[in-house]
């Protein structure tokens, strides 16, 4: 077996078991209010973080590119309590624009 | 099934669609990376996280070794165990539907989910069961496509979606920063993240912000 199918099968099979786990363990283990406080912040830290090494990073380095106008617009957009739809595709717009021309 | 929320609907599509295509970059990169279609695919298939799988792909291409390829993906899967952790008591399912129900807990399927909670009594879980479902369709479409060749189509940045699904993150999180501690942890989230990159190996600087949320968390 090559390295490639290592890779995929290795991948695949943890990346699945790490799905399962979260969804196996004892829910009486999360019900104690202050877990469940740290349960509802968890998804906006790890969003959040998401969404800026998405953005201002490439490849372990900081980067500062065309991305930033497009994540830029789509925080006008949802200051401006534009739609979903929008906010997605104005960013998209934007940044293909300026990759594409400059 | 109760009747599906016509905005919860929208959102998973838009969702879907914007996320779904960023595979054809998947497909390109894993095939240009060494591995077959047919390997491409059953990466999309049955790892279906994509920041793990770009890492995974990413890191053999660039002459690492494979169990340093695993690991850097795994890293970046743990967050899903996470968001399983916040849908079970939500979603509720045993057996086999539990097994479909992890294979699609993915960012997408909790953000869209947690976003569309209280809108309609099942919103929530219909958020969750038709992004999940939308984007492990078009995701696997796409990553065929891009492992076809559609080179021209492969690179993400000439069609911004290096940018939309930033944006559609933050438009998925932006909801739900309703208290000052909310918007707080996510400033700081993003500061960490970005300080922490050229630090720590991929993965970590967003499964760390985890320990933020935990702190926040017990404060008070």
């Amino acid at each position: 077996m090559n390295a490639f199918w290592i890779v995929t099968i290795g991948t695949s099979v943890i990346a699945f078991l790490l799905k399962y786990a979260g969804h196996s363990i004892p829910q009486r283990l999360l019900e104690n209010p202050r877990l469940q406080r740290v349960n509802a912040l968890i998804p906006i830290a790890l969003l959040s973080a998401l969404v800026a090494v998405q953005t201002f990073t490439s490849e372990s380095k900081v980067m500062i590119d065309h991305r930033i106008a497009g994540v830029s617009v789509a925080v006008v957009a949802l200051f401006l309590k534009a739609p979903f739809p929008v906010v997605v595709l104005s960013a998209a717009f934007t940044s293909a624009a300026i990759y594409n021309w400059f | 099934m109760s009747r599906i929320d016509s905005v919860t609907a929208r959102d998973s599509f838009s969702v879907s669609l914007t996320v779904g295509a960023y595979g054809v970059a998947f497909g390109a990169a894993s095939v240009a990376s060494g591995f077959s279609v047919l390997q491409s695919c059953l990466i999309s298939l049955l790892t279906f996280s994509g920041a793990s799988q770009f890492a995974a792909v990413g890191v053999l291409g660039a002459g690492g070794n494979p169990l340093s390829a695993i690991a850097t993906a795994s890293l970046l899967g743990v967050r899903n165990g996470l968001y399983g952790v916040i849908m079970a008591p939500r979603l509720k399912v045993h057996g086999f539907k539990r097994i479909i129900a992890a294979q699609i807990t993915i960012d997408e399927s909790t953000a869209v989910s947690l976003g569309a909670e209280g809108r309609t009594t099942n919103s929530g879980r219909q958020g969750f069961w038709l992004t999940g479902a939308g984007v492990y369709i078009f995701w696997n479409l796409f990553t065929l496509a891009g492992a076809l060749g559609a080179q021209a189509m492969g690179d993400a940045r000439a069609w911004g979606l290096d940018s939309a699904v930033p944006a559609a993150f933050l438009g998925l999180v932006w909801p739900r920063l309703k208290t000052k501690q909310d918007r707080l942890l996510a400033v700081v989230s993003v500061f960490f993240a970005i300080a922490m990159t050229p630090i720590l190996p991929a993965g970590l600087p967003i499964i760390a912000t985890a320990f933020l949320a935990v702190a926040v968390g017990l404060r008070r």
